[in-house]
């Protein structure tokens, strides 16, 4: 292991295997003022970008007819947790043709994932 | 104690806070060294040591070389440097080794000295950071170093003007680098910021010479972050 690794290793969290084209949960801690709450922010991976502790996600969704991205860093402790709600089928690492598409053209067919061997 | 260690530039990566900022951390490798020759006052008119960097493999070395290391009795190393003792501290011995968790700790500040990267033959606007031109509008001055001088008088380029050529490959001293961790099982420094040089490059971790004062958080400031916050919250309860 090299000594990158190393550092980083200590920093890694442990997070379900997330790939684009799953719609997750992503719980947010939110600081204000001296007290924490939990945020959900939910929508769609639309891409994702590895690399030990410095790995990070994409998630999109529509609010309120604007769509809104946001990147997390994979292994942030902002984040509580992260649930996958669906996944579909999609044939490519990266999903950003959805930002032109909306409304009914960006529905996704589901696809059952098989669990992870 | 000594002042500075020999370390080798391994190569960067992000380190969470509590908060989910990230900062921006350089690894290196630093020693383990040894002492090579002591310098004093008497012998050399000042204090000092030549430290000397022990990697995995010795370094091959010529004869008069190796008769250095031997008075010493210490394995040849590749890379040698002279850092200044603490004033008033024990200096160590000829022979002696020297690890990172002695010299440095958490939140100290330091510099680093290394060889930045080459980056071969560059014009005016890059290495010198000369404005350059416009682009468009009919401009025909873009990236040109422009005039250099006059001409019947002096007749001649004045020494030292700023021109194109090789860039890079400089000696360069980053300082008040703030050290995030010291890893004394792995002989590792882990500092914030970038530090010159690729990975792999030897360089010279001291501490700082001009260290700055960490920055305070200005107290009415901070009672004023505070009378806010608990306004918007009394707010929120009222709309319960």
């Amino acid at each position: 292991m090299t000594a990158v690794e190393t550092v980083e290793q200590a920093q890694l969290v442990a997070r379900p295997d997330i790939r684009p084209g799953d719609t997750v949960r992503v719980h947010v801690k939110v600081r204000e003022g001296d007290k924490e709450r939990i945020q959900i922010y939910e929508g769609m991976v639309i891409g994702m970008h590895r690399g030990g502790a410095r790995a990070t996600f994409t998630v999109r969704k529509v609010s309120f007819g604007q769509g809104v991205e946001r990147i997390f860093p994979l292994h942030s402790p902002v984040i509580d947790k992260i649930d996958v709600v669906r996944t579909a089928r999609v044939r490519r690492a990266k999903l950003y043709f959805l930002r032109a598409l909306k409304g009914k053209a960006a529905r996704m067919k589901e696809q059952k994932r098989q669990p992870a061997s | 104690m000594v002042t500075g260690l020999i370390g080798r530039k391994i190569g960067m990566t992000q380190l969470f806070q509590q908060d989910g900022t990230v900062t921006p951390g350089t690894l290196i490798k630093t020693g383990p060294c040894v002492v090579v020759q002591k310098k004093t006052a008497q012998t050399d008119g000042y204090e000092a040591v030549q430290l000397g960097l022990v990697e995995e493999r010795p370094a091959r070395v010529k004869k008069p070389l190796a008769g250095h290391f031997k008075k010493a009795n210490v394995p040849p190393t590749r890379v040698r440097r002279e850092v200044a003792v603490a004033k008033g501290a024990e200096s160590p011995n000829a022979g002696d080794q020297v690890l990172v968790s002695a010299v440095f700790n958490n939140g100290d500040r330091v510099d680093v000295i290394g060889v930045s990267r080459g980056k071969g033959f560059q014009g005016v606007v890059r290495r010198h950071n000369f404005r350059g031109g416009a682009a468009t509008h009919g401009s025909m001055f873009h990236r040109a170093p422009g005039s250099i001088g006059a001409s019947s008088f002096p007749s001649r380029v004045v020494k030292g003007m700023r021109a194109a050529g090789r860039m890079g490959g400089d000696r360069v001293t980053t300082r008040n680098l703030k050290i995030v961790s010291v890893d004394a099982e792995n002989n590792l420094l882990i500092v914030r910021g970038a530090v010159p040089g690729a990975p792999g490059g030897y360089v010279v971790v001291r501490k700082a010479l001009t260290a700055k004062p960490e920055p305070q958080v200005q107290v009415e400031k901070a009672s004023k972050m505070v009378a806010k916050s608990s306004k918007s919250g009394g707010a929120k309860k009222g709309k319960k």
